[in-house]
């Protein structure tokens, strides 16, 4: 059932035989008729969820369903940024946490994911921004996390292409910098997941869609499925971009909208932009591949969609936010373009805990920013699942924080000044 | 680049217009009878349909007004446009 | 000048009287006009032209298009470089330079090429089993894996080129310029619907060009452009297909100049097309086979080298072997035949091939080897010898293998359809077995495809589906021409051979590359891209896709409708981003607002700081005043005599209409039933989830008038979310609004002789304190000027909003600098308003702030309804240890806190530390002698008196907590 241990001895030795005897990175089973709990959406926040509740806890027989092909929501369409600089301490908590499982995952998973910490730049562009990255920084240093502020001459020496004049239109006066954060292989992070999870017994299921989910009495029993019911103990619902139409299935509403994120590659060139830069005031974020690819970010689509489907709009106001800050990619090219659909709460903030539902779970509104978190999300769901409580990492982002008013509220930078 | 039927201006590019998300969510005439889960419900719970929606969009960079649209989630097919008090039409294609 | 050998003497769509020299590589050589520079390089007789991306093999040209995964070259240098662009798309120009990329030194020779060697370790996906010791080891092999990567250089200076957008409507839009392109433009033209014709070569004719018949496009063109109507654009290649038939366009302008570029055209225009429909007239490409050693340099598509013996008169081999497993690869035959092309072999991998054109291939006498197939190839940097072999009925090698000598493979797998803009449609997609491909289906949108994007390969049938398509007419279904059910992968003989059967040429993707990915469970065919980057190169797959799927599908026992298409996503052609972006770059990034006085503050040395679009003074310096001096400078002045500051960027609002009253108490928390004519009063609006949103100064004009001020930053949200209210909430409300913001100029005079200079200044309005009191307005002239003067102070001084005409702002200005006054900027105002405990929005506030956190308590109206004030009765809204507003006095008094530093209760311990709260505003006050500060702090004024402490980089500052007003706190001075 367990594929093989991974590392240059394996590879060499298959090499010797063509490659012909690798075994399955994972099984491809059949659904059982039961099972103690099912995740539902085999992105990579449900595969990590499914593994950690293998790894971790006595949870008993595990399932991830997904109605497609694994990683292929979200997890195979982001900009593969992973850094923790957040304000708000229980987001920097959650997202550390995720960032310290990123560092040791590819030995962890045996699989490896391509963690490159190249560093993550945010960029400011007026003193207000300023204003608002020295109080991130600050905060963030505070929480036992590793963050800087530069000046114009630091970014410089960080990024020698960008664009630091002080005559354009929004001249670059500082950033910050987390050296931890970078990029990692997003398709690596799912495979890598599924394939440990797979080895410690979690069926994982393709091709098997979720039509309805059955409540008695208060407490979850089951779905229903493209593949027949599959009775459930517990149901942990990890499915970004249609978390709503889920939530729906089980009578529950959730603050959530669904938007177009787009992103695009360029063609592959030779290295030429080490780190990953972010502006938040020009709407763009961009870094390079391993491949030689530029990765580049933009912001949303203003409009509900299901469709993974952007307006063009949204890609030239982006283009123009890049070649002001890049003036050297000005000649480059769009090779591919693309959109994921992403949850997104009011807050700027994720749902991860207990539903009004028994043995129901949620994760969910991770909006544009989701890939950063998959360890730490999966990490502190299985222990929410496993416990019927939520450890005290994810305990701040339930659901019944939009009734009292608690929010997170990580929009960053908001009003401008007088 | 959405094609939106403005009922005012007619066919204008989405690049005109922005959108106010879902549609006939009413303000609670009287918001101390709500209990917080039901005041949380208003300001932020959303039926976020994959499918047909009714949503508020507003004709910013042309005449300024507010305006319901049918739309499909996932075609982003608009299946009807109707002025603000205007009941929506009834079982639209 | 160089000669060209395999340039035949006479024939070809090239200008022969125009020869243009060029280098490839630092080798000089010549074409003609109407060459690509694949065309031009073939003639000079270079086949190898680069090296594969992860071995390093060499590589030849393959195709004629668009779809060309291996001729990729670098042109030009310096600061107008261009990466990757494909040689076949290319077009030449007197003085060309390129060079191959990604191969050092260059392709004949390439260090790379130890790659290859290690072929048998670096299988598709190598790397993720891999590369993980010692732990977090990654970063020690990433740099090389990085060098190794990427294919062009970017350019190393900003790019010296103009792009432009342009929008267009039509009626009827048809891509590509072919036989059915041609037939529906000349339709739709006639019809009299407003057409545009685009087509990504020059001229037009799609597969016309490439085949012996050519000419009879050149009428159909001219009879076009003959039509008003109707629009053509050549060089331009229709790439995006959006929502609601918005596509994307983009026309080289000037790229096939070179140097000749005249400077007053844009490089590229992006052209945002609208249309009422599509006709897809985008043709087919073909696909190569999949047989060991199919990459060598001379191994070509039978209907690439068909046109470039055709269209360009090029001889792309001398002995040539044809190897297909369709009829289309016949008529290639038959051309290089007629031309000059000895012909070794047709290799048909069909048991008998009984299309037309292979009776006159009979006829004419060619060798035909059906049932064959070529199964290896000889030669290094050029193709040898073609290794063939007899195929069983069940596709598996059969007798024995003889090696045909030939300088060049022309190789066809069939056609597929090229449905790329149909899908981006959102159209779906079938399999046709027969066919071999896949066909458009069903659109969401008015899209149609024509001729061989439709399936139709005939010249004829293409021009009867192109004529429907235009008229808008239903077309008839033209003849199928049943594929055979070949193979899609030939065996080779040897393990090693398997090994280097290539389906995607520029990334190296084998046959065993895909079998190995089925074979570890990445089944499915995104998986297969993803896992093996099969499709992912510059060409996007457009040769190797189909075949590496139905590898796929075979090797997993399915179907290739079962196991289906990776999502064809836009672009269709790669775009440059400077064409994206338009005009839309340097100073046209985003308009730039000036207040009226803009040139005064500009004259005058202002340093400027941006607030939204505005561009506001932020200090005025004198000579040698640091920013500290000035801006010390310029407080001491206001509260010691008078300032001015231009306050011209505050939204302003007027609101009018007999619910004005009722509206104003809807939107902000205080009671404006009171209100009379003559007075103002301050506003605070809330979000209706309680939190600040915004404030500022509401006067009356008269009984259903108001004036109504917003921060300079929230101008326009404010009156967005007034008008919404407006429209959807609240309907029944008779209210208008009107932005007055840019019609009126405010100029805020401060300080103890304001009262005194504004006296000086009007003659109808009288400045006495008892007829003009604090938080009234009068209306008059000042400094002869009409005017409204406002007594509001956000410095805490006896002060004067003086508000005038946009024009007669510098007026005004003028008159006022008459006297002894002092100009300041914002940076001043926010130290006279923090000395004061004043709020300022974007620096007090977050989005996550209160009225009850700001102890604003007070603002909030007990008798009536206000938007956000449920909100505030929430749970969490109501715990006393919720952060709330402060001063902040530091045990030194020289030490400035710096903005945004946190606060802790006890001395720092050690991370993660428990934050406590963060510093909001600080600054050094002149006036006070000491720094201040405000911050929001739990349980806010409950912990006066008491210390804090504040963690800086070196050293942690001591800080007490205090009431926020520093200065004046009675308020005396406002009544001076």
């Amino acid at each position: 059932m367990t594929s093989p241990r991974y590392s240059i001895f394996s590879l060499a030795r298959n090499a010797l035989g063509y490659h012909r005897s690798w075994s399955r990175a994972w099984r491809s089973p059949e659904p059982q008729p039961s099972y103690d709990v099912v995740i539902v959406g085999g992105g990579g926040h449900g595969l990590a969820t499914a593994y950690y509740l293998a790894r971790e806890h006595d949870a008993g027989s595990i399932a991830v369903l997904e109605k497609g092909w694994l990683g292929g929501g979200n997890t195979g369409r982001n900009t593969t940024i992973i850094r923790s600089n957040y304000l708000w301490d229980e987001s920097a908590h959650l997202y550390e946490k995720s960032l310290k499982l990123y560092e040791g995952l590819s030995r962890e998973l045996n699989f490896n994911i391509m963690l490159s910490q190249r560093g993550v730049l945010n960029l400011a562009h007026n003193e207000h921004d300023l204003k608002e990255l020295s109080r991130r920084v600050r905060a963030i240093r505070l929480n036992g996390i590793d963050s800087e502020v530069l000046d114009p001459a630091g970014v410089k020496a960080e990024v020698p292409i960008v664009n630091t004049s002080p005559d354009v239109r929004y001249p670059i006066l500082g950033a910050s910098i987390q050296r931890r954060g970078g990029i990692a292989r997003h398709d690596a992070v799912a495979w890598g997941f599924a394939r440990a999870a797979d080895a410690r017994g979690v069926d994982i299921v393709q091709n098997c869609e979720v039509t309805g989910i059955d409540v008695s009495g208060g407490r979850v029993t089951g779905l229903r499925t493209s593949r027949g019911r599959i009775a459930a103990n517990k149901v942990g619902l990890v499915a970004a971009g249609h978390s709503s139409v889920l939530a729906a299935m089980a009578g529950l509403r959730l603050p959530i909208e669904s938007h177009t994120l787009q992103a695009m590659v360029s063609e592959p060139i030779k290295p030429i932009l080490h780190g990953v830069v972010m502006s938040n005031a020009v709407h763009v974020y961009v870094s390079q591949s391993d491949k030689g690819e530029l990765v580049i970010g933009a912001g949303m689509d203003g409009y509900n969609s299901y469709s993974q489907r952007g307006s063009f709009q949204i890609v030239e106001g982006q283009m123009g936010a890049l070649v002001e800050l890049f003036p050297i990619f000005s000649r480059l090219r769009m090779l591919r373009q693309w959109g994921g659909i992403v949850d997104v709460c009011p807050d700027a903030s994720p749902i991860v805990g207990k539903t009004p539902v028994d043995g129901l779970y949620i994760n969910c509104g991770w909006g544009t920013g989701g890939f950063k978190a998959t360890p730490g999300s999966g990490w502190a769901f299985a222990h929410t699942i496993a416990q019927d409580r939520p450890h005290a990492l994810n305990a701040p982002f339930a659901l019944e924080r939009f009734a009292s008013g608690a929010l997170i509220d990580e929009h960053g930078a908001a009003a401008v000044a007088h | 680049m959405l094609l939106i039927p403005c009922p005012w201006c007619g066919e204008r590019d989405e690049s005109e217009f922005a959108c106010g998300g879902e549609a006939h969510i009413a303000r609670p005439p009287d918001p101390d009878a709500l209990n917080d889960a039901e005041w949380a419900d208003y300001l932020f719970m959303r039926t976020n349909p994959k499918g047909s929606q009714r949503e508020r969009w507003c004709h910013t960079h042309g005449c300024g007004r507010w305006f319901n649209v049918e739309r499909d989630t996932v075609t982003h097919r608009i299946l009807s446009v109707y002025r603000m008090g205007e009941p929506p039409p009834k079982d639209a294609p | 000048m160089t000669a060209q050998p395999h340039r035949l003497p006479e024939g070809g769509a090239i200008d022969r009287s125009r020869p243009l020299g060029f280098s490839f590589n630092g080798r000089r050589y010549t074409g003609f006009a109407g060459d690509t520079l694949a065309s031009a390089l073939l003639a000079n007789g270079v086949h190898l032209v680069g090296r594969s991306f992860k071995y390093h093999r060499p590589r030849g040209i393959l195709s004629a298009g668009t779809e060309e995964p291996n001729a990729i070259v670098q042109l030009g240098s310096g600061a107008s470089g261009l990466p990757n662009l494909k040689a076949t798309r290319v077009e030449l120009y007197e003085g060309l330079a390129a060079r191959s990329v990604n191969c050092w030194p260059g392709p004949w020779f390439d260090l790379a090429a130890v790659n290859g060697f290690a072929h048998r370790l670096i299988p598709a996906g190598f790397y993720y089993k891999t590369f993980m010791w010692p732990h977090r080891g990654w970063h020690l092999y990433e740099p090389f894996i990085r060098r190794m990567a990427g294919l062009g250089r970017a350019p190393d200076g900003p790019d010296p080129d103009r792009y432009e957008r342009m929008n267009a409507h039509c009626d009827v839009l048809v891509v590509g310029a072919g036989p059915a392109g041609l037939a529906a433009a000349e339709a739709a033209g006639r019809s009299g619907a407003r057409v545009i014709l685009a087509d990504e070569d020059c001229p037009p004719g799609g597969m016309l060009l490439g085949s012996a018949d050519a000419g009879g496009h050149g009428e159909a063109t001219a009879g076009l452009e003959a039509m008003d109507n109707v629009r053509v654009l050549t060089r331009t290649v229709v790439t995006g297909y959006y929502d609601h038939n918005f596509l994307i366009a983009l026309e080289r302008v000037t790229d096939h100049l070179g140097p000749a570029a005249p400077a007053h055209l844009p490089r590229q225009r992006l052209w945002r097309i609208r249309a009422g429909r599509v006709v897809l007239a985008t043709g087919a490409l073909e696909r190569p086979l999949v047989f060991a050693n199919n990459d060598r340099p001379g191994t070509m598509l039978a209907g690439a080298a068909r046109a470039y013996v055709n269209r360009f008169a090029v001889l792309p081999g001398r002995r040539a072997v044809v190897v297909t497993d369709n009829d289309s690869a016949y008529a290639a035959a038959l051309d290089l035949h007629r031309h000059g092309v000895e012909i070794a072999a047709i290799v048909d991998l069909r048991p008998d091939g009984d299309g037309t054109q292979c009776a006159e291939a009979r006829e004419a006498g060619l060798n035909i080897l059906s049932g064959h197939a070529v199964i290896d190839t000889a030669g290094r940097r050029r193709v040898r010898a073609a290794r063939v072999a007899r195929l069983n009925d069940d596709g598996s090698l059969a007798g024995t293998v003889s090696a045909l000598p030939c300088d060049l493979i022309a190789m066809s797998g069939g056609w597929s359809p090229a449905v790329h803009l149909f899908s981006q449609s959102g159209g779906t997609l079938r399999y046709d077995a027969a066919l071999r491909a896949f066909l458009p289906d069903v659109s969401p949108q008015a899209a149609r495809c024509a001729g061989a994007s439709n399936g139709a390969f005939d010249t004829a049938s293409c021009i009867a589906e192109g004529h429907a398509a235009g008229a808008g007419e239903p077309g008839a279904p033209g003849p199928v021409q049943p594929a055979a059910p070949v193979s899609w992968a030939v065996p080779a003989r040897s393990r090693a051979g398997e090994a280097r059967r290539f389906v995607d040429f520029q990334n190296d993707v084998t046959a065993a590359d895909i079998e190995l990915a089925a074979r570890e469970g990445y089944e499915s065919v995104e998986h297969l891209k993803r896992y093996t980057t099969l499709g992912m190169g510059t060409d996007q797959g457009k040769t190797g896709n189909v075949p590496g799927l139905a590898i796929l599908a075979g090797t997993l026992g399915l179907s290739i409708p079962e196991v289906g298409t990776t999502t064809f996503r836009p672009p269709y052609e790669p775009v440059a981003f400077g064409a994206i972006a338009g005009r839309d770059v340097g100073p046209l990034a985003d308009p730039v607002r000036r207040t009226p006085l803009h040139a005064w503050h500009e004259e005058n040395g202002a340093v400027f700081e941006d607030v939204g679009q505005w561009k506001r003074p932020f200090y005025y310096p004198q000579e040698g005043e640091t920013k500290d001096e000035a801006v010390a400078r310029e407080c001491l002045a206001v509260r010691n005599a008078a300032g001015i500051m231009d306050a011209s960027t505050l939204g302003k609002i007027l609101v009018c209409g007999p619910d004005a009253r009722e509206f104003l108490n809807r939107v902000y928390t205080n009671a404006w039933d009171g209100l009379a004519p003559g007075r103002c009063r301050y506003g605070l609006m809330l979000g209706e989830d309680g939190m600040v949103l915004d404030d500022g100064v509401t006067a009356c004009l008269s009984e259903n008038r108001f004036l109504t001020t917003t921060t300079t930053g929230n101008a326009a949200r404010v009156f967005a979310w007034l008008e919404e209210w407006l429209q959807t909430e609240w309907p029944d409300l008779e209210v208008y609004l009107t932005s007055l913001t840019e019609q009126f100029a405010t100029v805020a005079l401060a300080g103890p002789d304001s009262r005194k200079l504004l006296g000086a200044l009007t003659d109808d309005i009288d400045p006495a304190p008892d007829v003009f009191p604090f938080m009234a307005w009068r209306e008059g002239r000042v400094a002869g000027l009409p005017a409204r003067v406002f007594r509001i102070s956000y410095t805490g001084e006896v002060s004067y909003e003086i508000v005038v005409s946009a024009g007669d702002a510098t007026d005004l200005w003028a008159a006022l600098m008459t006297h002894e006054v002092t100009p300041f900027g914002t940076e001043a105002m926010h130290v006279l308003r923090a000395e004061k405990g004043y709020l300022m929005i974007g620096q007090e506030t977050d989005g996550t702030v209160t009225p009850l956190d700001l102890d604003m308590g007070w603002m909030l109206n007990k008798k009536k309804d206000f938007i956000g004030r449920r909100s505030l009765a929430r749970s969490a809204m109501r715990d006393p240890m919720r952060k709330r507003l402060v001063g902040l006095r530091t045990e030194d008094p020289a030490t400035v806190l710096p903005e945004g530093a946190q606060i802790l209760a006890e001395p720092p311990s050690g991370a993660p530390e428990t934050m406590i709260g963060h510093v909001t505003s600080s600054y050094r006050s002149a006036t006070l002698g000491r720094s201040i500060a405000l911050a929001l702090v739990k349980g806010g004024r409950d912990r006066a008196p008491g210390t804090v402490h504040v963690p800086l980089d070196d050293r942690t500052v001591r800080a007490e907590i205090c009431d926020p007003k520093f200065y004046d706190p009675e308020g005396e001075r406002l009544n001076g």
